[in-house]
């Protein structure tokens, strides 16, 4: 009876579909980005692959639904939780016959809703978990008894502010210049030969003569990503270099951000949002270490190991935003910024709190940064955003 | 390939028959990619492989046109890569001798000539359009590889080609494929990919594989190492693997290295020929630099131990 349910074409108008659009469902709001499109590819996969086995089941559900690695584990904790009742593969199979496909009795119909409430709320009773995803949790809390958990409110920033940071970002040069692609635009008596171009011009005349047409390559601005330092001792400016970047991601493409304290955060998706207050709002949820200590050595560490090879690719420039004081600064901290500053086009350190243009590092985490730095800016009253653009677009100074 | 061609194999039906023609071509592969690879030919659907360097991705292609019988078509992405170089080019020097020879005989009729110039003579086909083109051995495997390396107005491009399999061009028209064919695309992840492109794709995230699928692996590719050199290196792999390194070896590096160790006749591992031959396996100075020397007789040791408790038990 199973063998037959695993080609029937049952699946579609039975329970399983109404599941798995709940299913669905349920991903949506654990973040996922599930279409109703999905939703009918899943149900074809099902068909396609059978539902024999459990791990079929949910490889054919993961290939459908998930599109990020990242994604997996949401993916794989949703799935657990929402197919866990094991009776239900056993109804699964017996939905799927088309003998049985009459209506079901509806004293069942509350109890399915119920579980899917459950799978849906945010609050899930934890005696009904695993234990090893007791422990996990267990471990998140005294971590983040260890750092100091703030959620910050932002105060927001008036009309006239913004139309004047947007002022000064347009003109805002990143001591950078522009990439050369491998791309090419028309342009009269530009370097090379539009092949194409001419041959097209050519036949519009009739084919009576070739003129030349032109092209030359066109030039990109480089990927930037900032490295931006909110512990304790830069907390006066969180605030305004927030802004900043997100006016920054606003305004170009290939802007990455991840904020560092004692752990490193990819903000990223957050600044996206075109409302500033609602972007920072969105991140002061989700960054738990504002206005703690700082372990720069260790966040350099973690950013090399899993975000460098993501976003310094295609020849990135790196903003690292930090006063340099690290908490606990050890012998890493240099090798960690000189794999930093090989795997960067170029990497530009800001420091805000260097009053003096000619100051003598004392720290030690200051000292063992500088030589790894391409170029490095400090900036005396920085107040706000257009002193901010004024300073990295200034002339170039090569550090030490 | 010949037009009696006659070893195209049928599409797979049901996931166990995919992992026996990937096995039947060599590729050891887990149930879970089987899956993603029967549900990609099965719902005509592109199949999106993300993973670390060396993990089998390009390999996975290759084996299904091989074991399919089809034909491979492989676009290496870099960054710029244009229509001209993707999907098709005229021949534009013939293109002007063309002009050249009708001013020549006088008859110069601009529709005429341009129907002449831009006629299929002189189109230039690359890969993308080689893969929507009428093949007698069956549609094609398309290998679109490392799409991360491209950039964004490339992939804005390919949506069209991979919902609708078919490519314009001004000059002659819309180019349909019959059949459409088997796409695979990887990615390394040096960057994200755009969503409208996964959406149209299956995902799989391809994972380094558990020391005895990576065995199975080592014993295919590498048959002439001993069985007991082969047992060590992959435990020595998989050892690495949990360490805190910039750059893991993937099951390439497995496999280069045994075959390394093979040519160095090697019958079991020592901490001096690992020490002289790490640079097969890691390919950063930091992290040679972290397990050169005392690390090395470490994980030796306890490979060695766990080999030798599992003979045991």
């Amino acid at each position: 009876m199973a063998d037959n349910a695993g080609n029937g074409r049952a699946p579609t108008r039975g329970r399983l579909a109404e599941n798995v659009m709940h299913f669905a469902r349920a991903l949506r709001t654990a973040g996922l980005p599930v279409g109703p499109d999905r939703v009918l590819d899943a149900l074809r996969a099902l068909e396609l692959a059978g539902v024999r086995r459990r791990d079929d089941f949910y490889w054919t559900l993961h290939a459908v639904f998930v599109d990020r690695h990242e994604h997996s584990a949401v993916f794989d904790e949703a799935f657990h939780l929402f197919w866990r009742d094991p009776g239900i593969m056993q109804r699964l199979l017996h939905s799927m016959l088309p003998q049985l496909e009459q209506r079901r009795p509806p004293e069942q119909r509350p109890e399915v809703s119920q579980r899917v409430a459950q799978a849906l709320g945010p609050q899930t009773k934890p005696g009904r978990r695993d234990e090893d995803q007791e422990v996990e949790i267990d471990a998140r809390l005294t971590v983040s008894e260890r750092e100091q958990l703030r959620t910050r409110d932002f105060e927001s920033m008036s009309p006239a502010e913004l139309a004047q940071a947007k002022r000064a970002l347009m003109h805002m040069r990143l001591p950078v210049e522009d990439i050369a692609t491998r791309r090419y635009r028309p342009r009269a008596g530009g370097g090379r030969v539009d092949l194409r171009a001419t041959l097209r011009a050519s036949l519009r005349g009739g084919g009576a003569g070739i003129p030349l047409r032109y092209r030359m390559v066109r030039r990109r601005r480089p990927t930037l990503v900032v490295l931006c330092d909110i512990s304790g001792s830069m907390s006066r400016y969180s605030r305004m270099f927030l802004h900043f970047v997100h006016a920054v991601t606003n305004d170009r493409d290939r802007v990455h951000t991840l904020l560092f304290g004692t752990r490193l955060t990819n903000v990223t998706r957050y600044l996206r949002d075109r409302d500033v207050d609602a972007a920072l709002a969105r991140i002061g949820q989700v960054v738990q270490d504002w206005s703690g200590g700082t372990r720069i050595s260790s966040c350099l560490h973690a950013f090399n190991r899993d975000w460098s090879r993501r976003l310094l690719a295609q020849g990135a420039v790196v903003l690292l935003i930090t006063d340099g004081l690290d908490r606990d600064p050890d012998s890493s901290l240099g090798a960690e910024m000189a794999r930093l500053q090989r795997s960067a086009l170029r990497l530009v350190w800001l420091n805000p709190l260097l009053r003096y243009e000619d100051f003598e590092p004392r720290a030690a985490g200051i000292r063992t940064m500088l030589p790894f730095v391409d170029d490095f800016r400090t900036v005396h009253n920085l107040q706000s955003l257009s002193d901010l653009a004024g300073a990295l677009s200034g002339r170039r100074r090569r550090a030490a | 390939m010949s037009a009696d061609d006659a070893l195209t194999v049928a599409l797979p039906d049901s996931i166990d028959a995919t992992m026996r023609l990937m096995e039947s071509a060599n590729y050891v592969a887990d149930r879970r990619l089987a899956t993603a690879v029967f549900l990609s030919l099965r719902m005509g659907r592109p199949l999106f492989l993300e993973g670390e360097a060396g993990v089998g991705k390009t390999e996975t292609a290759k084996v299904m046109a091989h074991a399919l019988g089809r034909r491979l078509v492989r676009l290496q992405c870099y960054e710029g890569l244009d229509v001209a170089s993707a999907v098709y080019e005229w021949n534009y020097p013939r293109q002007m001798i063309e002009i050249r020879l009708a001013e020549a005989e006088g008859a110069l009729n601009r529709e005429q000539l341009a129907g002449d110039i831009f006629d299929e003579r002189f189109l230039i086909k690359r890969p993308l359009l080689q893969a929507l083109s009428p093949d007698a051995g069956g549609a094609p495997v398309l290998l679109i590889d490392e799409l991360d390396r491209t950039d964004e107005p490339f992939e804005a491009y390919l949506l069209e080609v991979l919902s609708d399999f078919q490519v314009s061009i001004p000059e002659l028209g819309t180019v349909q494929a019959e059949e459409p064919p088997v796409v695979i695309i990887t990615s390394n992840r040096t960057r994200e990919i755009h969503d409208a492109v996964k959406r149209r794709c299956l995902y799989h995230w391809v994972d380094y594989p558990d020391a005895v699928r990576e065995l199975e692996i080592v014993r295919r590719k590498a048959p002439r190492a001993a069985a007991e050199l082969s047992a060590q290196v992959v435990g020595f792999v998989q050892a690495l693997r949990g360490m805190d390194l910039f750059k893991v070896p993937g099951v390439a590096e497995t496999v280069d290295w045994t075959n390394a160790l093979v040519e160095l006749d090697t019958v079991a591992l020592d901490p001096d020929t690992i020490n002289n031959t790490l640079g097969v396996l890691l390919k950063y100075q930091d992290d040679i630099a972290r397990v050169e020397g005392s690390e090395v007789g470490r994980i030796l040791q306890q490979v060695k131990a766990e080999l030798s408790a599992a003979a045991d038990g």
